[in-house]
């Protein structure tokens, strides 16, 4: 279980990023941050496995303070999968590159073998095993970085902006292993400012703005609340659009499928 | 009057084995605004490159056929002329930005041409007070938000006066609100500046309602070209990785399993679908 206790956060250029987060997050749970660049979403990321501390209040990750152990130690409970994870590859192949930090944990050599060969064919990277990852395409780089933190197995993954420069099918691959993740039980965070890719997880929403939450909900919720969007720099998914201007059908805002919309859209045409 | 025109073009990155473009033939006429779009690899950014001149004279590779940029053989031509008919824009401004201040980034370009200082002065104003960021001019781009970012980034672009722009995937780090705030600029562009705009871009639902053409590549080929509605009327673009907006989902749905054509007008905006429900309903 992850919990922030009035956590604050100053950068030291004084940009204050985080200004009082209470959170709790509990084992197994799919937990989305949202909000508008700068409100404060990966600086929340980074409070999980101690690369920040908190300026003021507390991080507990099960119930160990972040400021009282080590990056290396939270690392094996959080991995966390960088926006730009793809410009630090570095090693000659795939297979090294996944190994590299089941290597520094000092697993031995066959359970690093089974781990890597598990990751590589979770995320149907296996045909590139002894390639460069640099020759990998941007939607396979993503997954490679995913696959890296996945191989040593952490409790909590955390993925910020998964997708960014992604098209429509490796978005809907994402959310396939993202479920599958979870279902493994796996509690994911994932930072994000896309609302389609969020709404069709329908995770629940930590809304964030200017360094504090504003909503903390289940996505049907906190995504069909178009004035709170927009403050928040959210435009709401299309299909909240939608129906929020359907009354005259008698349809509420709603988010749903694109199916069960038109279903609902035909049955007050009739 | 056309202003881009491809015929029969190939091109094959050196070291790679696959052809990234193959058999385009295109004419993009002035004024249009085209959406590019297709799954990540397709060959969209490749096609823009070989627009500007990128392509044959930056990148390395094997270029069969013919492009030609208001009337330039661009492979007669190098970038810097290109670059003054045809700018392009990319992902990430971050990579195109580097001066001390706003003013001196987008002057940059044209000090290197060696145009006149007062004529510099005016393109810089002109660039400024069209992409809307006056009030930008004198701040350093690290103070800059992304989305403000991309708006120097695309007035250091102007500030050449090409007639094309070519914009690929421009908003993919942009938050919802600054992305709709860039696309409602380029759209600006091209309504009030008659500037032809080639965009990339994920984010069709708020680019296709305005966009007068829809072209689909996949493999590096154009497999579907046409009026954004009528592309999408006839066509399941889904399998080429081409993000359908959700509404024309619904629309789509209505269509073909409830019997609901709407007289075959697939809408492209929540406003227009909620007009068509009106009015079928009364």
């Amino acid at each position: 279980m992850i919990v922030f206790e009035n956590v604050e956060y100053v950068y030291p250029n004084g940009f204050k990023a985080l200004r009082g987060v209470n959170l709790e997050i509990e084992s197994g749970e799919i937990v989305a941050l949202m909000g508008e660049n700068g409100a404060g979403k990966t600086t929340l990321l980074k409070h999980l496995n101690g690369l920040l501390k908190p300026f003021s209040g507390r991080v507990l990750v099960d119930g160990v303070d972040t400021r009282r152990t080590t990056v290396a130690s939270l690392s094996r409970k959080v991995g966390i999968v960088f926006q730009n994870a793809e410009e630090m590859f570095f090693s000659p192949t795939i297979y090294e590159e996944i190994a590299f930090a089941l290597n520094n944990f000092r697993y031995p050599e066959d359970v690093i073998q089974k781990r890597v060969g598990w990751a590589l064919k979770f995320m149907e990277l296996e045909e590139y095993r002894d390639k460069s990852p640099f020759l990998l395409s941007g939607g396979e780089k993503k997954r490679l970085a995913l696959a890296i933190i996945l191989a040593w197995s952490p409790e909590v993954v955390a993925l910020d902006e998964p997708t960014v420069g992604q098209d429509i099918l490796q978005k809907e691959k994402m959310i396939q292993i993202i479920r599958q993740a979870n279902q493994q039980g796996k509690t994911i965070i994932i930072s994000s400012h896309d609302v389609e890719f969020i709404a069709d997880i329908k995770p629940r929403i930590i809304l964030m703005s200017k360094g504090r939450i504003v909503k903390d909900g289940p996505a049907e919720e906190v995504l069909t609340d178009i004035p709170l969007l927009q403050e928040c720099s959210l435009l709401p998914p299309q299909i909240v659009s939608l129906t929020s201007r359907l009354d005259f059908l008698g349809i509420r805002p709603k988010l749903a499928g694109p199916e069960e919309i038109a279903v609902e859209i035909a049955r007050r045409l009739k | 009057m056309t202003i881009i025109k491809s015929s029969n073009l190939w091109f094959k990155y050196s070291g790679s084995s696959e052809w990234a473009i193959r058999e385009v033939n295109i004419e993009i006429n002035e004024g249009e605004f085209v959406v590019l779009a297709g799954r990540s690899g397709c060959g969209k950014s490749t096609l823009m490159r070989c627009f500007n001149g990128l392509i044959p004279h930056f990148y390395e590779g094997e270029m069969i056929g013919k492009v030609e940029v208001c009337g330039l053989d661009t492979r007669e031509n190098p970038t810097y002329i290109l670059s003054q008919y045809a700018g392009m824009v990319f992902q990430n401004p971050d990579n195109q930005l580097f001066a001390l201040t706003v003013e001196a980034d987008i002057a940059f370009a044209l000090e290197n041409l060696s145009i006149p200082k007062e004529e510099i002065r005016e393109r810089v104003d002109w660039a400024l007070r069209v992409m809307g960021i006056e009030e930008l001019r004198d701040k350093s781009s690290l103070e800059l938000s992304g989305g403000q970012k991309q708006k120097v980034a695309i007035a250091s672009i102007l500030a050449m006066r090409p007639q094309i722009l070519l914009l690929d995937e421009p908003t993919s780090s942009l938050d919802p609100f600054s992305a709709k705030q860039l696309i409602d600029t380029i759209i600006s562009l091209n309504q009030k500046y008659k500037i032809t705009i080639l965009i990339a871009e994920h984010r069709l639902d708020l680019l296709l309602p305005y966009a007068s053409r829809m072209i689909v590549i996949d493999d590096g080929r154009i497999v579907l070209d046409g009026k954004p509605r009528e592309v999408l009327d006839k066509h399941d673009v889904m399998p080429y990785g081409v993000s359908v907006p959700r509404i024309v989902k619904v629309a789509t749905q209505l269509k073909k399993s409830l019997g609901y054509s709407f007289n075959h007008v697939v809408p492209l905006s929540v406003e227009e679908f909620v007009e068509i429900l009106r009015r079928w309903r009364n």
